[in-house]
């Protein structure tokens, strides 16, 4: 029997904001616990919450990258559910009127596109963190994150295979990285995962019972907690047996998954409009505004790259996965026509200057000025291939104009025919066997006649020149 | 003179102030004398911080230039022990916060600090403004001065009493569904519940987070508004609040001309007959006045308690959600070492914490928003809730404020109805609309039954309207003296 | 009576037996009176969630100073460092 799986996802992100959701403390990352709160977002008795505006800019701002309709009524709902790191025991979330519905991303899997279509974004806030300690028979409550700005974003279960969940995760995540609402660093927490996995026949139209599970917290326990859920329920399809709708818990040291050791009521979140929070009347041209800002999506942007300017897959990918290189690559090309050559140096020597020395490229000393300034030197033959590389890498190290480099270094090539003629008979009458060789119809000799012109040289003939001479002088 | 210091109003303290007769201290020893005498039966107040406060009078005393100081600096002023107060204990009259030391001030506390008032005390309430008798208190029962066998009303019962019993000269509330008004019917002393918004309501321990607010309470309609002005405005902090100024106009009582309107469902079989007597003969004095008293309908008025009662106890159940010993206040420590011991903490801690009037709201609303009920319950009482406020906006079309009743009863004796939730929820009739629609309404001394016990008639004024519910009160009180009548202490 | 344990459960509240039994009968009666509700017709009609309209309150996004820790756990039942201490929460 042919089984397919059939996967939704919840991503809950953690937005780029100075401040929480609903108060002023900051949301930098890793504070001495409870050293980031304030009465609000500790939930004492008394306090009231109150809306960032920044948040809800973001959350529009994604919802138009996800071509979501935009729910110009929004308000928030309480989510009442009782757990220690939820400090009022309600979530302010979205249920009702959420900010943006029925949107999609564009996927490509094995050269096929496909729309994942999203069920609605939300905004929310974040929940603390419970800290447990093997053995002990306490726990430990550090409220710091609570209160942070979420986005949560839930997919249809449209995903057919792991490959389309692994794409769909990485789009998303550039997409969000590029409309800056999140810097959707994993170590951090930005970006959270909830998957719902089901399995059925081949053809079948029902659904089959759906597994939950949360707290999947990088990319890779994702894929695998998935991929092994889809491998438990389609064994126990194939053999007849029954698969509970329930949540389970994944265990990544054991690489399996586990039912829930407390069964948890059949969760009733008595969701009801917040009433602290009067409701967003969002203006048109607020959302107008926003659109605007809105930079072309990397898909699309790979896309563009792909079909108009002929890039391969993973030049594409490379040059879109990072948004400062994608603008820089843009840049340059408004003056620089040589695609192809372009491409050859930002993905080769440009990418290593900058992982070696870990920076972004809008950190370098690199311009697209300059780059252009040594892929001409090249062009019109001043300097060789592989100085340029040298020059790129002074640049780097100096911060000075590439011209200035070259003329310090004294790497302008000699094109000058008399002179090369010159090296040439001295490289010939020093290389007697060589000559005979090539004059024996041996190739390599040539290579090496000419690696010896530019030893005489001190690399500073051209070396095509070279061979021109070299081929003429010994005919 | 200075005997009766503590039975006279902020407004007539600041003149002998100002003219320099007395000291800020002279005011505070008036109210020690009292509270030493009277408070062990009246039990109005949960904490009392008196010598605190009378070192701030003394330092003002040392002020030469009183004119320089804030209007009413140097009155003191009651707490209602739901609002907090930094570094002073703030129970809600619950076992569960019987510790609980709030790190801030609420907004409305900040604004009487700055006004540089003194606070004597937190007063007394039904566990978390649950209630209409303050019999529901974990520390034991207010008594009404007027007569110790009776309650002053709930659940702001506390402050009614110390006001009325010369404990304080103003006092803060909070109203709910009557909260403010029943209490200063009560106790014969002026409550107002200001427009849903108008007060901040940041730092007021949540019931019912769409139908609260804090309000004056003192011993007459001037003393009211004077602290209207101080507690209410804009605050940042709370997103209900609202952005329109307050009205700064004294008041005149210029009641000539005005429209009062009786609403007709409200003067029926039920309520008691002093009751009505008492209400139809403030409808002839405004008319002697010059008003105009006519009929007017507030038709869905029979189904306001059971709206009430079911949007209140849903917020309720939400906003009570938080105690949980986790954080603050009460946490039972033995555990039996089944089960999940992070639940059976919170479970257990929840129902030893909470008093059984707190429990029964909480599991009345959590089954009014629970899956499947939602719609019959709670939308559905959303839904005659703006019936109901649209029985008002059609009233209002005819009169300038409505007069009614504050309470179907005079005051009753403790115990009398506590055994009976629904019948207690019913006395809540004529106060539950203002809470519902939003309005304001003010509550002050109407008369007095044959035995001497007070009742208090309710003015219920459009949206923002504070000023002219205030002026006809004004009107009232320049023409009776209800108010200046103070109980005989056997 | 289950509808009452299972509202308990919801609500975190460990009811005594006694007190399941009254809050059962009590609550009927209130629950009954409610009942009223059914009577007035509410079609068309919109909820009000909020008496008095407002709409778009918000802030900017700016960072304010939080509070001190010692002030944040001045009121913790049982405390470790600056984490808040409580039983073990399983999962």
């Amino acid at each position: 029997m042919e089984i397919e799986p059939v996967i939704g996802l919840e991503v809950h992100v953690e937005l780029a904001t100075k401040s929480k959701m609903f108060c002023g403390c900051p949301t930098t990352f890793g504070g001495t616990p409870n050293s980031q709160v304030c009465p609000v977002c500790l939930g004492l008795p008394g306090v009231l919450p109150v809306v960032n505006r920044e948040a809800v800019k973001i959350g529009i701002k994604t919802a138009l990258a996800l071509n979501c309709k935009i729910n110009r009524y929004t308000l928030f709902d309480r989510k009442n559910y009782y757990y220690p790191d939820l400090p009022k025991n309600y979530q302010i979330s979205q249920q009702y009127h959420p900010l943006g519905v029925e949107g999609w991303v564009d996927i490509e899997v094995d050269g096929v596109w496909k729309k994942i279509r999203i069920h609605n974004i939300h905004l929310e806030e974040d929940a603390g963190k419970n800290v447990h300690e093997e053995g002990k028979n306490y726990s430990l409550v550090d409220l710091n994150r609570a209160g942070i700005p979420l986005l949560e974003i839930v997919t249809y279960p449209d995903m057919r295979s792991l490959k389309e969940l692994e794409v769909f995760m990485n789009t998303l995540r550039m997409i969000l990285i590029y409309i800056g609402a999140s810097d959707c660093k994993m170590e951090e927490g930005h970006l959270r995962f909830e998957a719902n996995i089901s399995v059925r026949r081949k053809g079948e139209e029902k659904l089959g019972p759906k597994v939950e599970m949360k707290n999947l917290n990088s990319f890779k326990i994702v894929l695998r907690a998935v991929e092994y859920e889809i491998k438990r329920q389609s064994e126990l399809l194939e053999k007849g047996e029954k698969i509970l709708q329930e949540t389970r818990l994944w265990d990544e040291e054991r690489g399996i998954s586990l039912p829930m050791r407390f069964k948890e009521e059949a969760q009733d979140y008595r969701y009801f409009p917040e009433p602290d929070i009067p409701p967003l009347n969002i203006p048109e041209e607020w959302i107008e505004e926003i659109k605007k800002e809105l930079p072309e999506l990397p898909h699309i942007k790979k896309k563009r790259f792909k079909e108009e300017l002929g890039l391969g897959e993973k030049e594409a990918e490379t040059l879109v996965s990072d948004v400062e290189l994608a603008k820089f690559f843009e840049e340059t090309l408004k003056v620089y026509k040589n695609v192809r050559n372009l491409v050859n140096w930002m993905v080769g020597p440009v990418l290593r200057e900058l992982n070696e020395r870990k920076i972004s490229i809008s950190e370098s000393p690199l311009t697209p000025e300059r780059l252009i300034k040594i892929m001409e030197m090249v062009e019109k033959n001043l300097i060789t291939q592989t100085n340029a590389k040298y020059c790129l890498r002074e640049v780097f190290e100096t911060g000075k104009e590439p011209e200035e480099i070259v003329k310090e270094k004294g790497w302008i090539q000699v094109m000058d025919a008399g002179e090369i003629e010159r090296w040439v008979e001295e490289a010939i009458k020093g290389n007697p066997k060589a000559v005979e060789d090539y004059r024996k119809g041996k190739k390599q000799a040539l290579s090496f006649l000419i690696g010896q012109v530019m030893k005489l040289s001190r690399g500073k003939a051209n070396p095509q020149k070279v061979r021109e001479i070299l081929e003429s002088k010994l005919g | 003179m200075r005997e009766e210091l503590c039975h006279q109003p902020a407004h007539v303290l600041r003149e002998l102030l100002i003219k320099g007769e007395i000291n800020y201290s002279d005011i505070l020893s008036s109210l020690i004398k009292t509270i030493e005498e009277k408070e062990k039966d009246i039990h109005a107040f949960i904490t009392l911080r008196l010598e605190e406060a009378m070192e701030e009078a003394k330092e003002l005393d040392k002020i030469k230039e009183r004119e320089s100081l804030p209007y009413l600096a140097g009155i003191p002023i009651a707490i209602k022990d739901n609002i907090c107060t930094e570094g002073i204990l703030t129970t809600c009259a619950s076992k569960i916060l019987a510790n609980f030391i709030p790190p801030y001030d609420a907004t409305v506390i900040e604004r009487i600090k700055k006004e540089k008032m003194v606070i004597i005390g937190k007063t007394n309430l039904d566990e978390f403004a649950m209630g209409s008798s303050t019999e529901n208190s974990a520390f034991g029962p207010t008594k009404n001065p007027w007569d110790l066998k009776r309650v002053p009303g709930g659940s702001s019962g506390g402050s009614a009493a110390a006001l009325i019993g010369g404990e304080t000269i103003l006092a803060l509330g909070s109203d709910t569904g009557g909260s403010i008004r029943q209490p200063a019917s009560f106790c014969s002393i002026t409550g107002l519940k200001p427009t849903y918004g108008r007060v901040s309501r940041y730092g007021l321990v949540a019931f019912a987070s769409s139908l609260d607010q804090i309000g004056p309470m003192g011993k007459d309609v001037e003393d009211v508004y004077l602290l209207l002005k101080i507690i209410g405005g804009k605050d940042s902090r709370d997103s209900t609040s609202l952005p329109h100024p307050l009205p700064q106009e004294a008041l005149k009582g210029s009641i000539k001309g005005k429209v009062l309107g009786i609403p007709k469902e409200y003067l029926k079989e039920g309520v008691d007959e002093e009751v009505i007597k008492v209400v139809n003969k403030a409808g002839e004095i405004f008319k002697k006045m010059g008003a105009e008293v006519k009929e007017i309908t507030l038709p869905h008025t029979e189904y306001s308690v059971a709206c009430y009662y079911i949007i209140a106890p849903s917020e309720a159940s939400s906003n009570l959600a938080r105690y949980d010993g986790v954080q603050y206040g009460y946490r039972v420590k033995e555990l039996s070492g089944e089960g999940n011991p992070i639940v059976e903490m919170m479970e257990r801690t929840r129902d030893e914490g909470f008093g059984s009037e707190v429990k029964r709201r909480i599991m009345l609303g959590t089954f009014a928003l629970s899956r499947g009920y939602f719609e019959a319950y709670y939308l559905k009482a959303q839904k005659v809730r703006s019936l109901i406020k649209n029985d008002f906006e059609e009233a209002f079309k005819e009169c300038d404020c409505i007069l009614a009743p504050v309470s179907p009863t005079p005051p009753f004796k403790i115990g009398e109805k506590i055994a009976d939730p629904l019948k207690m929820y019913l006395s809540d009739i004529f106060t539950i609309p203002a809470n519902l629609a939003g309005l304001p309404s003010l509550s002050l001394p109407g008369g007095f039954t044959q035995n001497g016990l007070p009742v208090g008639i309710q003015l219920i004024g459009k949206p923002l309207d504070e000023y002219t519910i205030l002026d006809v009160g004004f009107a009232f009180q320049k023409e009776t003296d209800f108010h200046k009548r103070r109980p005989v202490w056997r | 009576m289950d509808e009452v344990k299972h509202i308990a459960l919801l609500s975190r509240l460990k009811l005594t037996p006694e007190e399941i039994d009254l809050y059962s009968k009590q609550l009927e009666r209130i629950l009954e009176y409610i009942e009223k509700l059914k009577e007035v017709n509410t079609e068309n009609v919109p909820p009000t969630f909020y008496p008095i309209p407002l709409e778009n309150v918000w802030r900017e996004d700016k960072v304010t100073r939080p509070f001190p820790v010692d002030k944040t756990l001045s009121n913790a039942p049982e405390r470790s460092k600056t984490y808040f201490k409580v039983p073990r929460i399983i999962e």
